[in-house]
């Protein structure tokens, strides 16, 4: 297959794979978030929502999502990775530099890419993996009926001003990077024109403000302002 | 008397692709503003003549926007600031007496730079020969409508058919991405019946040959439109982009 190879190697391939995995990851973040707000529906909406997604297919669904997630974000990165040090090589840079229409955000890409990259990592040590140099692996963290108190831990989290701080930072990047990125994906997989590129760059900004906004609520009025101390 | 300014130029100068370059600064006095940028190029070369250096060494052809050779990235943009022209078409009136002019050669790994200014630009003769052409005989002008072709598609042929292959798409591009050149080559001849019974050789031949010359890749900052002197329009890449993806997998489907 030899085709399939050249495909996986060429310049359009290689950002194909980027704009698919990186749509995957921004509709995960869409599913994210909205499970994200019942932190603010209460500690038993949020904390029957977290049994639910730990205990779908007998437990299975999870691990499937974060195998899921895990390669989507691997292929992104390592698709990413390639291209730009290609385009790293690809020129000398000029003595004086200018660009006439290229926005802050599509600039920043790789920089907020690989932000983006260590605040999952952090993220996932943070919540899922409960490291306990972060606190948050404390075993209190139970209800009366044994269940897990997922939303308890959330409020601990942060209630470290620096752990606030990271996350409010991180999702501002990310939503930086979706906003160059989702108007983007749509000119690489072929699908923008013209008459819709316009469209989907005001889609791109209201969606990353979306998502911005989203999710720095919760370091915000769980961290700074302390509305569950 | 034409009015005149004196400007300072910051001009990239380099032996041969083997030497190394640097910025010179030389003086440019008593141009007149009614000159071209090419044409104080030649007055700035008819003193440096006179005083017995070596001149500054750039490509120009036509000299009235149609041909493609004029190059230069000027205070850091190909063509100069200017929309919709090319160097030659830039004149001396869109600058100020006392300004600094930097002026460097369209940079790109897949276009070596021959001598000062000049760069070698047949990587993009390169990728025309891997597919952007129709083998059929097309032979003399035919009856008009004997070959029906929708307006939309024939205006887009058109727009990207008009194309001069000068290379500034390249040129302003941070990452050296020849894609707004290559879709538009493919696009003039993929939106044409003449063009479909080699639309997938087109586009899969001419893709491998721009990766295998060393351009970069896209990275959507549509750069390349801002200064194309002929406007080609980020349209054509999103085109190249779907007819790709197409064809690799007509070609898989084929080859399964």
């Amino acid at each position: 297959m030899s085709i399939c190879f050249s495909f996986f190697t060429s310049s359009i391939g290689r950002k194909i794979v980027v704009a698919v995995s990186g749509l995957l990851l921004f509709l995960f973040c869409l599913i994210h978030l909205s499970g994200n707000m019942l932190i603010f529906v209460g500690q038993e909406a949020f904390n029957d929502y977290a049994y639910m997604l730990h205990h779908l297919l007998h437990g299975a669904l999870v691990w499937i999502a974060r195998v899921g997630l895990l390669a989507l974000i691997v292929a992104h990165v390592l698709a990413t990775v390639s291209l730009v040090i290609e385009n790293k090589t690809a020129r000398e840079p000029y003595h004086f530099q200018k660009t006439v229409r290229a926005t802050l955000s599509s600039k920043l890409m790789p920089l907020s890419g690989l932000m983006v990259l260590a605040f999952i990592i952090f993220h996932v040590l943070h919540f899922t993996v409960r490291l306990d140099a972060l606190g948050t692996n404390d075993p209190s963290y139970k209800l009366g009926d044994g269940h897990f108190d997922a939303w308890q831990m959330v409020v601990d989290g942060f209630a470290n001003h620096w752990v606030s701080v990271f996350y409010l930072v991180s999702v501002f990047l990310l939503g930086l990077h979706l906003k160059h990125g989702f108007a983007s994906l749509f000119q690489t997989l072929g699908l923008s024109s013209n008459k819709t590129r316009k469209h989907f760059e005001v889609a791109s900004v209201l969606l990353s403000l979306l998502i911005f906004v989203g999710f720095a609520s919760i370091p915000i009025l769980v961290g700074f302002v302390g509305i569950y101390r | 008397m034409a009015e005149t300014i004196n400007v300072t130029l910051k001009v990239w100068k380099q032996e041969s692709t083997e030497h190394k370059g640097q910025i010179e600064t030389i003086k440019a006095d008593n141009i007149p503003t009614s000159a071209s940028f090419l044409e104080m190029l030649d007055i700035v070369n008819e003193t440096l003549i006179a005083e017995g250096k070596d001149v500054i060494h750039f490509d120009h052809d036509c000299r009235e926007g149609i041909c493609g050779a004029c190059s230069l990235n000027i205070n850091g943009v190909a063509h100069g600031i200017e929309q919709a022209v090319t160097t030659c078409q830039l004149h001396m009136r869109s600058f100020s007496n006392g300004d600094t002019i930097w002026i460097e050669p369209f940079r790109a790994k897949a276009f070596p730079v021959l001598k000062d200014l000049m760069v070698d630009r047949s990587a993009m003769d390169r990728v025309i020969q891997a597919g952007g052409f129709v083998d059929i005989r097309t032979g003399s002008a035919v009856d008009a409508n004997s070959l029906p072709i929708e307006k939309e598609l024939a205006d887009a042929a058109f727009a990207a058919a008009a194309c001069i292959g000068c290379g500034a798409c390249v040129a302003a591009c941070k990452n050296a991405s020849a894609m707004l050149f290559v879709s538009a080559k493919a696009a003039h001849l993929n939106n044409l019946p003449q063009g479909q019974a080699e639309k997938k050789k087109r586009v899969l031949g001419m893709v491998a040959q721009m990766d295998a010359e060393g351009f970069g890749n896209c990275s959507n900052q549509y750069e390349c439109e801002a200064v194309c002197p002929k406007e080609i329009s980020v349209d054509n890449i999103a085109k190249l982009n779907r007819d790709y993806l197409s064809s690799s997998i007509k070609e898989g489907v084929q080859t399964i």
